[in-house]
């Protein structure tokens, strides 16, 4: 048996044995994940699409505006946490990863199947969010087949684009830090990725207007107003998605290099 | 023999803070053959593994593992070993048995075949009755047990234990030994780093003794036996400084030599431990008292001692 055929293992089918994995224990932990990763997106609907305007604080259009960056919030949240804890966790207590990168196919493998996992989990939580939010905020004017092509490339762009910056999050941050993640990258990129707000009405406030160009959660809000809310002011398409081919790239090349440097020593 | 693993030069620093790991090291490990890295924590055995394995980039020097490079063809070596770490690092998203059918899933096992020999793996290392349990209900024994399943889910050709024992209890130790043996004894190449001097003994064809990075001696365990001083090495503590002793020690009739670091003395005695009273009435005579005394009869032990001027453990 020791003499076996040692032919070499092509690099796709490690890729499909890893990325099964990682399905599989997803599915196991699918409550926790949806409760984790929504339950910050839900809770802006309930108050935001519900409360406030029942009250009569907000108007009632105001769900409109707030919908897509309420499912953009969904996908790039769950995306970049989806890579960026388990990076911080096997790199540095538990070591789980190692069996994978003992796989016979280049260690970047692994690193790329964490971000494909990554982007499949955000658009799970995307689609769970999706019919809650139109439950409590009503009909949603883009979700129509026509619209569906638009849609697919928003999430597939935006989730690759956020768990890209996880990869890159949860290897190059220390994981005594990880906490800091939170306070001081996530929540101004929250604040200020016009989510609550079209890009567009920024203009009455230009500096701003300008300023959040490099927080990419303004891409993904935009696509996504695009895609479900065509008839609300947005950036061009065309602009968006060359924007979230910009930070994919810049985001894998850091997020590879730093992978690299936890991975080898 | 052919060779299984070969290294020519081998070293590498640590940067930035330029510790340096391993220094030339040149190592032949023979086809099927049951190799140890003996030496104490620090001497470099993790490092040389961890190039070995293709997970530390070496800074200089080549390695080569089962005819293929670990530098230029790292996925080729990967799929020719089987690793098993330090410290049990089970994928706990998963049970017992998944954990070797997806390893071997990576390794392009089919799942039926994987689960096969993953059942068959469980059985040999008497760990079938936990296979749909989750890793967490084993204990350090099993989990140790469940690495070692896993390092052979893919029939590799050379296998990694880098001191597989440390934490682990005597029986399940002695456990251990035996199933390594048996592996051993089907033909594997077994390359396994250890600080136990017993283990080395027990289990090795040949033995590698390093200290930091370097390689001291290598034979096989009766050969370095042979080659260890015929003297028993006494170490006694002070109360204080032990230089002051030294000279009166190294005077007494069946001492060969005496050294003092600190309030240690060592010493290396021709007359076993009849020695010690001597070393006491010489320790009182220069106003020194004795705290502690350790015997080292002849032995790897005290080869390792002689070539280092250190204990290994």
């Amino acid at each position: 048996m020791i003499d076996e055929v040692l032919a070499p293992v092509p690099p796709s089918r490690v890729f499909l044995a890893i990325l099964l994995r990682d399905i599989t224990v997803a599915r196991r932990e699918l409550p926790y994940f949806l409760i984790r990763t929504t339950m910050q997106p839900l809770m802006f609907v309930v108050v935001f699409g519900f409360i406030l305007p029942k009250i009569g604080l907000i108007p009632g259009n105001y769900t409109q505006i707030m919908l897509p960056g309420v499912i953009a919030l969904s996908l790039t949240l769950s995306a970049i946490q989806s890579v960026a804890l388990p990076m911080v966790q096997d790199f540095g207590f538990t070591r789980e990863i190692e069996d994978r990168l003992l796989a016979p196919a280049p260690i970047e493998l692994v690193a790329i199947e964490k971000v494909v996992a990554a982007m499949l989990q955000g658009i799970v939580a995307a689609l769970f969010v999706l019919p809650i939010a139109r439950l409590i905020m009503g009909p949603i004017p883009g979700l129509t087949f026509r619209n569906a092509g638009l849609l697919l490339v928003a999430t597939v762009l935006g989730g690759t684009a956020f768990s890209a910056i996880g990869l890159y999050l949860g290897t190059a941050i220390a994981p005594q830090q990880i906490g800091l993640m939170f306070s001081v990258i996530l929540a101004p990129m929250i604040m200020f990725g016009c989510t609550y707000y079209p890009w567009a009405g920024l203009a009455r406030v230009p500096a701003m207007k300008w300023a959040v160009l490099i927080n990419p959660l303004v891409y993904v809000s935009e696509a996504m107003r695009a895609a479900l809310t065509p008839g609300v002011p947005h950036m061009p398409t065309a602009a968006i998605f060359a924007a979230l081919v910009v930070i994919i790239a810049i985001f894998l090349f850091l997020g590879l290099r730093a992978f690299d440097k936890r991975a080898m020593s | 023999m052919s060779a299984a693993i070969e290294t020519r030069s081998l070293r590498k620093v640590y940067s930035p803070s330029n510790v340096v790991a391993i220094d030339s090291l040149d190592l032949t490990v023979g086809d099927g053959e049951f190799f140890g890295l003996l030496g104490p924590n620090g001497a470099g055995k993790t490092t040389t593994v961890g190039i070995l394995t293709t997970r530390v980039r070496p800074t200089a020097g080549e390695a080569v593992v089962a005819g293929t490079n670990v530098a230029t063809a790292p996925a080729a070596v990967r799929r020719r070993i089987g690793v098993v770490p330090q410290r049990p690092n089970p994928d706990r998203g998963l049970t017992v048995i998944e954990n070797l059918v997806f390893h071997a899933s990576y390794f392009g096992v089919p799942r039926a075949e994987a689960a096969r020999r993953g059942g068959q793996l469980l059985e040999r290392l008497g760990i079938a009755d936990k296979r749909d349990a989750k890793v967490d209900a084993l204990s350090g024994g099993q989990q140790q047990r469940l690495m070692i399943a896993r390092a052979l889910t893919h029939e590799p050709r050379v296998l990694f234990l880098d001191e597989p024992t440390v934490g682990l209890d005597p029986q399940a130790r002695l456990g251990l030994w035996e199933i390594l043996r048996e592996l051993h004894k089907q033909g594997r190449t077994i390359v396994m780093t250890t600080h136990y001097m017993e283990e080395a003994e027990q289990l090795c064809d040949r033995l590698a003794i390093i200290d930091q990075g370097k390689l001291l001696a290598l034979d096989t365990p009766a050969q370095l036996k042979a080659q260890a001083p015929g003297e028993t090495i006494v170490d006694v503590t002070f109360d204080a400084d032990a230089s002051v002793v030294a000279g009166a020690a190294g005077a007494l009739d069946g001492v060969s030599k005496a050294a003092a670091r600190g309030p240690m003395l060592q010493v290396f005695s021709r007359r076993g431990g009849e020695i010690i009273p001597a070393l006491i009435a010489a320790g009182e005579a220069n106003g020194r008292a004795v705290r502690d005394i350790h015997l080292s009869r002849p032995s790897l032990e005290t080869l390792f001692i002689s070539l280092t001027g250190r204990k290994l453990s």
